[in-house]
């Protein structure tokens, strides 16, 4: 046979042939390496040279003249000399039918992090379990990483069957064990298979000595199960990593397809700016295509001018992936230093960088019982459920429906260390998430600079101190109208007050928010900013929000500051606002036009413990606004005497800047 | 083949070419590293690919110790020509100028790897693609795709960062760089198979032909300068062709007759000793090539 013809016929064989990536893990003495290397010498993947080195090892380490198969995967001088793996490996072999890469993931105490990676690109994992010892913890926290990774099958290698004599009801037990176990597991496809690494049971070639197991050995099953659904097909995700644009006259999105099929001609959306176009082209070095589907790295051009830059996506007009800032995850810790609820860290979704702050931990995982610790900052190797506010919206998709667009990592800004992986839970809609407003710092090198003015010198100058007075109720409880009137009736007396009401807010400084809960959190810490921001100019501010939420409501309080903080409670029954509502958002509540609206679908919560409640049926607006200076009275904020039946004084000169021309 | 299945040259070539990408999207000063190998010429071909019908948005460098075979200069000087290649050429003053017999060890550290880390902070590169595969010795099997470098160009194998799905982590402080392996998952055979489809030119040492050898601590060593015969060695004329490239002194021949890509693929497929055997500065020491990855060889 000629060369050219082998070759061809090769070649061609293999254009036939895909890849299968898998992830080993195991216990320290379940036979993992010997495992490897049996398979990589059975399947005749293992260079002479390499045997040669390994025969000469194994006599020098074991005095003995057998292979000692766990030599072919022998890896780093430190792993050498401490006799532990330290890192994953990867090994690449090939049989007639298939191509294979295995992450050697080692299976010491950094487990977690390693499985972890090692599971992230893998289609199927091979589990080994010691037919000695059975379901152990280990095989347990194992399972759990690989179902936390999402990662489709799952081979259980039980091991050392040689030395349970090969018994059939050894094997069942454990089976069975496994899979009353497993059932609290998300993994779709689990098999069995009992093997000796170190005899070649299985491996390679199905066992003789064990007559009573009639399926495939473990290449078998590797070189077939099939993996082609592992892909989303449904879905387009294309996420833009770089735009090509040689000359005027070509602008091309280059990206891999993380899922789903485009078309030339298909209608696309493009996120997040949400415009619409056509698929012009896809173009690749080796022609242009009708179709591209996922892993393919392809360049689309559109068929209308578009601004698309990296990080935004290209999907289908109706199939959309969630679009927004505040979500959900399971996140294994992955750095040596602990996560800092303070910090701002670099998430990295798809080709989007972005900034992201922890809002809450709400459960840690106990790998061992597969049990909920209470929260706490995660360190390292260890899992929980966490909840996140990005800076920019990011477009994902449930990692269970889509590992490309559910998964993100986490960077530390200051050490640029890989801090974290996450996976994107479905479950909640983000309006039910809990939020923080109190967040670190986007640059937590910034410094507060001290201005030369004192409060007393601005108090003295205004006549009276600064504070917040922060109205809040239901919706139709008057806190506008008793703003208005209480900051008119302070002007009037002489002092420097201001209203600052959520609608006019909405018109403005927080035009860009949406009524999601994080974008009501981010409104009301954009209020208490500019509210503590006026205080330190000297001004009374009065707050007219809504801000049902307790818990957000305390932290407009610390950042406005305790001491110049009061907390006054329009209390009014919800019939009687009601009732007297004119604006017809109760109404469209009733509804269901308004979603989360305080009192119809989503809790108003009272103030424990608030500076005054006014209470609203019984009384006038100007009551109430008496009521409120009152109380800055007795608290000494404005000390000056309403001048009984005189004009109101006027108003104080600002005109002092010595800087003016 | 299923209709929505891809390859497995065209998965690995879809994952390089997206990490060409990657690597353009987010570092200011890439370049490629440019062996003349034919690892380093399939790396230029999916480098093409990854920004077409662009041109390559970064320059070549090309690391001359002065000991490199004369075929090499001039399917290199060629290449850069027909393709408009920005080719650097880098060698540092010593290049060429060793003692005789040349030592392959200080050839390594001086002219190799301390040559590249000098080009890089003379070029101010944050991020250099290297041709290297984790198939090829033991230490790369752990080597991720995008390998941290400190200040120093060092590697630290213990303090390397998680890699999950194909997400990489580009960040890093002046002065600091990182190592870029496309080929990461590619074996020996996917690239002669990728060369052969692609029709790749390479370096005509890879192919057998009959050349003055001698045969020296059982490498066959070309007869091509700085290599002459050391006294009581005799000349050989053998049918043999060059595995792997690298410097004449180092690099050993194989006795093949294998003379077309057709009849390579074919050798390898029955292929039983590693490519790097024939890499003397290998043998040297024990884990000789983590320790001079630890130093900044690639």
């Amino acid at each position: 046979m000629s060369a050219s013809h082998t070759v061809q016929e090769f070649i061609r064989n293999n254009a036939q042939k895909d890849i299968l990536r898998f992830s080993t893990c195991g216990s320290i003495d379940d036979g993992k390496s010997t495992l490897i290397g049996r398979l990589l010498h059975d399947s005749k993947n293992v260079y002479e040279d390499h045997i040669a080195a390994i025969k000469q090892t194994s006599r020098k380490r074991n005095f003995s003249e057998e292979i000692d198969f766990s030599l072919f995967t022998d890896g780093l001088k430190a792993e050498r000399e401490q006799n532990i793996t330290i890192d994953v490996a990867y090994r690449y072999f090939s049989t007639p039918r298939r191509t294979f890469i295995i992450a050697d993931t080692p299976g010491h105490e950094q487990y977690t992090r390693n499985m972890a990676t090692g599971a992230s690109t893998a289609n199927l994992a091979v589990l080994l379990i010691d037919a000695r010892n059975g379901v152990v913890t280990q095989t347990k926290r194992h399972s759990f990483i690989l179902s936390l990774l999402g990662v489709p099958h799952l081979i259980i290698a039980i091991n050392k069957m040689d030395i349970v004599g090969y018994r059939q009801d050894v094997f069942e037990a454990i089976k069975s064990d496994y899979e009353d176990f497993a059932r609290k597991l998300d993994i779709k496809d689990v098999r069995f298979i009992p093997i000796s690494a170190l005899k070649g049971d299985n491996v390679v070639h199905r066992s003789t000595n064990m007559p009573w197991y009639d399926g495939l050995s473990l290449l078998e099953l590797l070189e077939t199960i099939y993996i082609g659904s592992d892909y989303n097909l449904v879905d387009l995700r294309f996420p833009v990593q770089c735009v090509i644009r040689p000359s005027m006259d070509f602008r091309g999105y280059a990206g891999t397809i993380a899922s789903g099929i485009i078309r030339r001609g298909d209608e696309v959306m493009i996120l997040p700016s949400g415009t619409v176009s056509r698929v012009a082209r896809i173009v690749t070095y080796d022609g242009e295509l009708d179709e591209a589907f996922p892993p393919m790295s392809v360049t689309i051009t559109l068929a209308d001018e578009r601004d698309i830059s990296r990080g935004d996506m290209i999907v289908h007009r109706h199939n959309l992936p969630r679009l927004e800032r505040h979500f959900e995850a399971m996140l294994v810790w992955m750095d040596t230093s602990p996560m800092d609820l303070n910090r701002s860290y670099f998430l990295k979704h798809t080709t989007r960088t972005t900034r992201v702050r922890i809002d809450e931990v709400r459960y840690r995982v106990d790998v061992n019982t597969l049990t909920r610790q209470p929260a706490q900052p995660l360190t390292l190797n260890e899992i929980g459920r966490v909840v996140f506010t990005s800076v920019t919206p990011l477009m994902f998709d449930a990692y269970q429906r889509n590992r490309a667009t559910g998964g993100f990592i986490l960077i530390d800004p200051h050490t640029n260390a890989t801090a974290a992986a996450g996976m994107i839970i479905e479950r909640e809609p983000s309006d039910h998430l809990p939020s923080h407003i109190t967040g670190p710092a986007a640059y937590p090198s910034l410094t507060r600079h001290e201005s030369l003015i004192s409060r007393e010198q601005r108090s003295t100058r205004f006549g009276h101190a600064p504070a917040t007075v922060w109205l809040t109720g239901l919706v139709g409880s008057r806190k506008t109208a008793i703003a208005y009137a209480l900051e008119k009736r302070l002007f009037d007396l002489g002092a420097v007050a201001i209203v600052l009401d959520g609608e006019n807010m909405r018109l403005g400084l927080s035009k860009d928010l949406d009524f999601s809960s994080a974008g009501r959190a981010e409104h009301l810490r954009r209020a208490a900013e500019l509210a503590r921001l006026l205080n330190d100019a000297g001004f009374l501010v009065i707050c007219a929000f809504t801000s049902p939420n307790a818990d957000i409501r305390r932290q407009v309080a610390q950042i406005i500051g305790l001491d110049r903080f009061f907390e006054v409670y329009a209390q009014a029954p919800l019939q009687w606002c009601e009732q007297h509502d004119t604006t017809g958002l109760y109404a469209k509540a009733r509804r269901g036009e308004l979603p989360h609206f305080a009192g119809i679908n989503a809790p108003y919560e009272p103030p424990a413990q608030p500076a005054l409640v006014l209470d609203i049926p019984a009384i006038s607006v100007q009551t109430a606004v008496d009521l409120i200076l009152t109380l800055l009275r007795q608290r000494g904020i404005f000390t000056r005497p309403s001048p009984p039946n005189s004009p109101p004084p006027p108003t104080p000169s600002h005109s002092s800047h010595t800087d003016s021309p | 083949m299923k209709r929505y299945a891809l390859s497995h040259l065209k998965q690995l070539e879809a994952e390089s070419i997206h990490i060409f990408r990657e690597v353009v999207a987010e570092f200011e000063r890439p370049v490629m590293l440019f062996s003349v190998g034919k690892d380093s010429v399939c790396m230029l071909r999916l480098a093409q690919k990854a920004f077409y019908p662009g041109k390559l948005p970064f320059p070549l460098l090309h690391i001359d110790t002065g000991y490199k075979f004369p075929e090499m200069y001039e399917f290199r000087d060629r290449l850069a020509k027909e393709l408009g290649l920005d080719l650097i050429v880098y060698r540092h003053e010593l290049a060429g100028k060793l003692p005789h017999p040349i030592d392959c060890q200080k050839c390594v550290n001086t002219l190799k790897t301390q040559a590249l880390l000098d080009a890089l902070r003379k070029y101010k590169f944050d991020a250099a693609f290297g041709g290297a595969r984790r198939e090829e010795e033991k230490s790369r099997a752990k080597e991720r795709v995008f390998s941290f470098r400190d200040q120093f160009g060092q590697w630290d194998p213990k303090n390397q960062r998680p890699e999950l799905w194909n997400l990489y982590n580009t960040r890093i402080n002046p002065g600091e760089s990182i190592r870029v392996f496309p080929l990461s998952n590619w074996t020996e055979l996917d690239i002669w198979q990728y060369i052969y489809l692609e029709q790749i030119p390479v370096v005509p040492l890879y192919f057998a032909k009959e050349r003055d050898v001698v045969i020296r601590d059982g490498q066959i060593l070309a007869l091509v300068p700085p290599n002459s015969l050391l006294p009581g060695e005799q000349p050989r004329r053998m049918l043999t062709r060059f595995r792997t490239l690298g410097c004449v002194p180092c690099t050993g021949a194989v006795q093949s007759s294998a003379s077309t890509v057709e009849e390579i693929i074919q050798e390898m497929m029955t292929a039983r000793v590693s490519e790097r055997a024939t890499r003397m500065i290998d043998h040297n020491v024990e884990a000789s090539m983590e320790i001079k990855k630890r130093e900044g060889y690639f």
